[in-house]
């Protein structure tokens, strides 16, 4: 059985008019990578408010179908198992601080309080998560006096530290600077081979293309196609849900370069391969 | 057109080490990006622009008059910050309400801040929703809010300060027409971007800062072409740029239409 199954979801905000999301329907197994696209609006934020039980728990309105994750309804679950089976990482992550702490290092532990979890187990966690996102020399700063791209990662490793199996992830790099959001892809992949589940919404494509196993692609709350990146970025029909492929899918599309395979390649190496031979060889470094 | 004169620029917080350390520029009618690292002194030079804060020492001309002269009101009139976090900016509850508040407060009258508010948000996409909480509004959608607040105060030079944030492709293509669009006005536009296919897409100039100093300044072009100066700052070239290293080329191109038109010349017209 898949670890998250999602059957039939449909659910409508209070007072708005069309579904935010409509008949929604997939699986996710344990450890896979699963990016969330789509246009704004296409319901990304909801699905990922939809696996928490956030919608309808918390925001009420019409809610249809079922989400369940290891067997639970998450509906059905109380806040305090569903935490510890799944973090989510706020879209910004300003909403996500607590305001009441004084430093990162126990804004990071604030989580593992509320487990109860003895201080030097909190500690060790702690410290681990901090390393794993470069974020050590932060530790005794006041929250709020990070950056965003800095806050973003303090976020982060507030969800780790409580070693959620599913970590669920709105935008969480739209801040940081192009090796900062390269080094939280890289930490993500660390924590999806130690077998976590990863489903992260994101708008830096080429980043889902070259990190995520699976791509959801969504639009006016509707699951369009779930697929490879390969296969969902070789669509003809993306510039109608409003998304555009990798730079490196468009260029080969438009040379008409496939791989064996006949889909277009998402990444640079895989790129480079094709257009490099009969090119003018590459300098590998 | 207006330009803005930054010289020797020194500035730290309280006590705390130097975050600008003698910036020395000039900012004019193309459209400049700011890049640089997460901590690289960015938010705090536009924040010095807007008057927001005080140069430990150096000046900023705006038209040749130091804007130490003027308080934060005065300069108001004539440069428009738009935050990074809209949450930081929006305060009224309804959408039209916001975005008019600026203009009544720098003293356009009432039919004149109205009628500005309303073009402005048909610039953002968001004609129709005048009457919505801006807090009812996605982060992406209440980001072009506050980014109408600051158009609609028509001030010379505008800022903004990671505009794309949360803006999938239709809201990133909307925001380079509003940078040409400000630019061919003759305003002073400056944007701090983390999206370097965008910055390269949509930007004249580019100044990339690393630790309080400006590393490189110049067209998008020569500041993509410097590989290794951008990996010590940790910056990354365009997706397009990094396609033409990988392949071991000395042309660089800055988009998917230009590499594609240079491969067909290279490889025949079956290509």
């Amino acid at each position: 059985m898949a670890q998250i199954e999602v059957r039939n979801l449909k659910y409508r905000y209070p007072d708005a008019k069309r579904l935010a999301l409509d008949d929604v329907s997939c699986q996710i197994e344990r450890g896979e990578f699963v990016g969330v696209i789509g246009r704004n609006g296409a319901g990304k934020s909801t699905f990922t408010q939809a696996l928490l039980g956030l919608v309808p728990n918390f925001y009420h309105g019409a809610y249809g179908g079922s989400v369940t994750i290891d067997g639970q309804n998450v509906r059905e679950s109380s806040v305090d198992e569903l935490c510890r089976k799944v973090g989510l990482v706020f879209q910004n992550p300003f909403n996500q601080v607590t305001g009441s702490k004084l430093t990162v290092y126990e804004e990071i532990a604030f989580g593992l309080e509320n487990f109860g979890v003895p201080p030097k187990e909190m500690r060790r966690r702690i410290d681990a998560a901090m390393e794993l996102l470069d974020i050590a020399q932060y530790k005794d700063r006041a929250p709020f006096d990070l950056s965003g791209g800095q806050m973003q990662r303090m976020a982060l490793a507030g969800i780790i530290v409580m070693e959620p199996e599913v970590i669920v992830m709105d935008e969480p790099t739209s801040q940081l600077d192009p090796q900062g959001s390269e080094d939280v892809f890289r930490a993500v992949d660390v924590l999806r081979a130690q077998g976590k589940t990863i489903v992260m919404v994101e708008h830096k494509i080429e980043k889902i293309a070259a990190y995520s196993d699976r791509v959801m692609l969504l639009d006016e709350g509707r699951l369009v196609a779930m697929d490879t990146p390969r296969a969902i970025f070789s669509r003809d029909d993306l510039a109608e849900h409003g998304v555009v492929a990798p730079t490196y899918t468009q260029i080969c599309r438009q040379l008409g370069v496939r791989s064996a395979d006949g889909l277009y390649p998402v990444t640079l190496e895989e790129t480079r391969s094709l257009l490099g031979a009969g090119g003018r060889g590459g300098e590998v470094r | 057109m207006s330009k803005i004169d930054v010289r020797d620029l020194h500035f730290s917080y309280a006590k705390g080490p130097e975050v600008l350390k003698g910036l020395d520029f000039s900012l004019d009618g193309r459209s400049c990006a700011l890049v640089g690292q997460n901590g690289a002194g960015k938010t705090t030079f536009v924040k010095l622009l807007k008057g927001l804060l005080r140069p430990s020492s150096g000046s900023i001309l705006l038209d040749g008059r130091d804007i130490a002269g003027s308080s934060v009101p005065e300069l108001a009139r004539h440069v428009g910050l738009v935050f990074q976090n809209p949450n930081d900016q929006i305060f009224k509850n309804n959408v039209l309400d916001e975005v008019m508040f600026g203009p009544l407060q720098i003293g356009m009258g009432e039919g004149e801040a109205r009628a500005s508010a309303l073009a402005a948000l048909e610039l953002v996409g968001l004609s129709g929703h005048e009457a919505v909480n801006p807090y009812d509004l996605g982060l992406s959608d209440r980001k072009m809010v506050s980014i109408a607040a600051i158009l609609a105060m028509d001030t010379d030079v505008v800022i903004f300060d990671e505009p794309t944030i949360a803006q999938d492709h239709d809201g990133k293509e909307r925001l380079a027409r509003i940078v040409r669009d400000l630019s061919c006005q003759g305003k002073v536009v400056i944007s701090i971007l983390h999206d370097m296919d965008f910055v390269a897409q949509t930007f004249e100039r580019v100044i990339a800062m690393a630790h309080g100093e400006v590393l490189l300044d110049a067209d998008p072009r020569s500041v993509f072409s410097q590989r290794d100066v951008l990996e010590r700052a940790r910056l990354e070239q365009p997706t397009t740029a990094q396609l033409c290293h990988a392949l071991g080329y000395e042309e660089l191109f800055l988009s998917p239409q230009e590499f594609v038109d240079f491969y067909r010349s290279q490889h025949g017209s079956h290509a």
